[in-house]
């Protein structure tokens, strides 16, 4: 029982299409030209449309709670220790780096503090805090999202009648969002206690001077400022990645670019942020 | 009851299905067939609304899933089950809460009693004692049955199975196939399999869909496979019976 038969007008339209006729050809480069140009704001479009379903999606939150707690530990407590790290190093670099530019008899060495606690609380403690989890949640979230997608495994979510945005995307931003800013406490302590130490073990300044120093020239302002940077960045990576994990398309290769993408324009709009909001607040 | 009205489908420049439609009555087991890349499971992702068409409708108990609601689409969906190609599995958690995973969020019984359901299900794909295991620790089989178990889990109208034999040795395909038709009968559930396993298709189907070239050019019952006049659907029945080592029509004849 035959239904419909329409091979050979299929044929005989794609033969009269695949003539060559310039000005057609013109017009698909022309096409192609601006479906390139308008490819960034369509994938603007389609992040906000993400993060604005995941965000309606907080009234069914009470169904997903648990996966906040589960994504709060993977993000931010399991990201202590490497935040640490990094944060112990850039503190000790910057007190030895600073202590050698300001090595004369003119300028009191508590100006060491002075300069190290403010830069890692305004800027190193938050920026080395945002590279570091950009690479490690960012990738990670993009690729466990991305492996879901391309295993099929969000189709089964939405099947059973789960959103999956509000199961998936939501808790991962939340999470992003709360510890972030827990991280950059942690960032901040250890860089300027690491900053304290060498100063002391290298015998540029004792820990009083630079405490000292510290308390001298302190504002409440560049805490809270780094502090609103540590809420903006844990919402910069933890959505960028889901937006690439949630959207990856082919198989291995496709998970692949969704965690180098998701890490490489975390990095980027990490930096276009901070210099907004150093605009906006200082 | 459902209903797919003259869809058409493209992705980019790519057309995939060129006015389709199609009918699955209640209780039947239809199996949709085509070669690889034909758009079987484009088909099959309309059928739960995970594509929309880009012209046409479908219908499932007469609700239009292209004009309803994201809301009205998820309750609708929980009348599905799915069995994914790979299964599907969450790989984070063990094959027992795997089959949990739709009972905790979607239904109010106590823990017993999804202890209780999960087991049922198990037994019905006959797993009973793999519920601790983790996906990965699973042949490709055991995947394709715990999923379907967890397909089941929700009692659902419709099931569909998308090539559930695919990448499986010949019994353990067997066991499948039993198990899809003992669903049918056990459960009274529709069931729609895509396919390019004629093994599946003779042992499972009542009805034949056969995709080709972005059409549906033929649609019938089991039986008349081999005496249709399709070119194409003979073509194909012709190397699948090469394949699985049976005599084709001409050559009994």
């Amino acid at each position: 029982m035959c239904i419909t038969r329409r091979a050979e007008w299929n044929t005989h339209v794609g033969r009269q299409l695949s003539r060559p006729v310039t000005g057609l050809a013109h017009q698909t480069a022309a096409f192609a030209l601006l479906d390139s140009l308008l490819s960034p704001l369509r994938a603007l479009g389609r992040y906000a449309i993400l993060m604005g379903r995941a965000f309606a999606s907080i009234d069914e939150f009470r169904m997903y709670w648990k996966n906040l707690f589960i994504q709060m530990v993977r993000i931010g407590i399991d990201s202590i220790p490497i935040v640490a790290l990094a944060a112990a190093f850039s503190g000790a670099v910057l007190t030895v780096q600073t202590a050698y530019q300001l090595e004369t008899p003119f300028i009191p060495e508590s100006i060491i503090g002075s300069i190290v606690a403010p830069s890692i609380m305004l800027e190193l403690g938050v920026v080395v805090a945002g590279f570091i989890l950009s690479g490690r949640v960012g990738a990670r979230i993009a690729a466990e999202l991305g492996t879901m997608r391309v295993s099929e495994q969000i189709d089964a979510l939405e099947v059973m009648g789960l959103n999956s945005v509000g199961f998936l995307v939501l808790p991962r931003v939340l999470a992003g969002i709360v510890m972030f800013p827990i991280l950059y406490v942690v960032s901040c302590t250890v860089g300027i206690g690491t900053g304290v130490f060498t100063g002391h073990i290298g015998g540029f300044l004792s820990a009083t001077e630079f405490l000292d120093g510290a308390r001298q020239f302190f504002q409440l302002l560049d805490p809270l400022i780094g502090f609103v940077k540590s809420v903006a960045f844990g919402f910069i990576v933890t959505s960028i990645a889901c937006y690439k994990g949630y959207y990856t398309g082919g198989g291995a290769v496709g998970v692949g670019d969704s965690t180098t993408q998701a890490a490489v324009l975390s990095c980027v709009f990490i930096l276009v942020a901070d210099l907004l909001v150093a605009m906006a607040l200082l | 009851m459902i209903e797919v009205k003259n869809i058409s489908k493209s992705f980019g420049s790519l057309q995939v299905l060129e006015d389709v439609s199609l009918d699955v009555h209640r209780g039947e087991k239809l199996a949709i067939i085509g070669r690889s890349g034909s758009g079987k499971s484009v088909l099959m992702k309309h059928l739960v609304g995970l594509l929309k068409p880009d012209d046409g409708h479908v219908y499932v108990d007469g609700e239009d899933l292209c004009c309803i609601s994201y809301e009205e689409l998820r309750a609708l969906r929980k009348r599905f089950g799915v069995l994914f190609q790979g299964g599907a599995l969450f790989d984070s958690m063990s094959s027992f809460e795997n089959i949990a995973f739709p009972l905790r969020y979607f239904s109010s019984i106590t823990d017993a009693e999804i202890n209780e359901r999960v087991q049922e299900c198990l037994d019905l794909v006959r797993l009973s004692d793999v519920g601790p295991k983790r996906p990965s620790e699973l042949s490709g089989g055991m995947r394709k049955r715990v999923a379907l178990a967890r397909s089941i889990s929700m009692e659902p109208k419709y099931i569909l199975y998308d090539e559930p034999t695919s990448g499986l040795d010949p019994e353990t395909s067997n066991t499948i196939n039993d198990l899809i038709n003992h669903l049918a009968d056990e459960l009274n559930v529709t069931s729609v399999l895509v396919t390019h396993d004629m093994h599946s298709v003779l042992d499972v189907a009542d009805r034949v869909a056969f995709l080709h070239g972005q059409d549906l050019e033929w649609v019938g019952p089991v039986q008349e496979l081999h005496t249709c006049a399709n070119q194409h659907l003979n073509s194909f029945v012709k190397a699948s019976e090469y394949t699985i080592g049976s005599p084709s029509p001409a050559q009994s004849s």
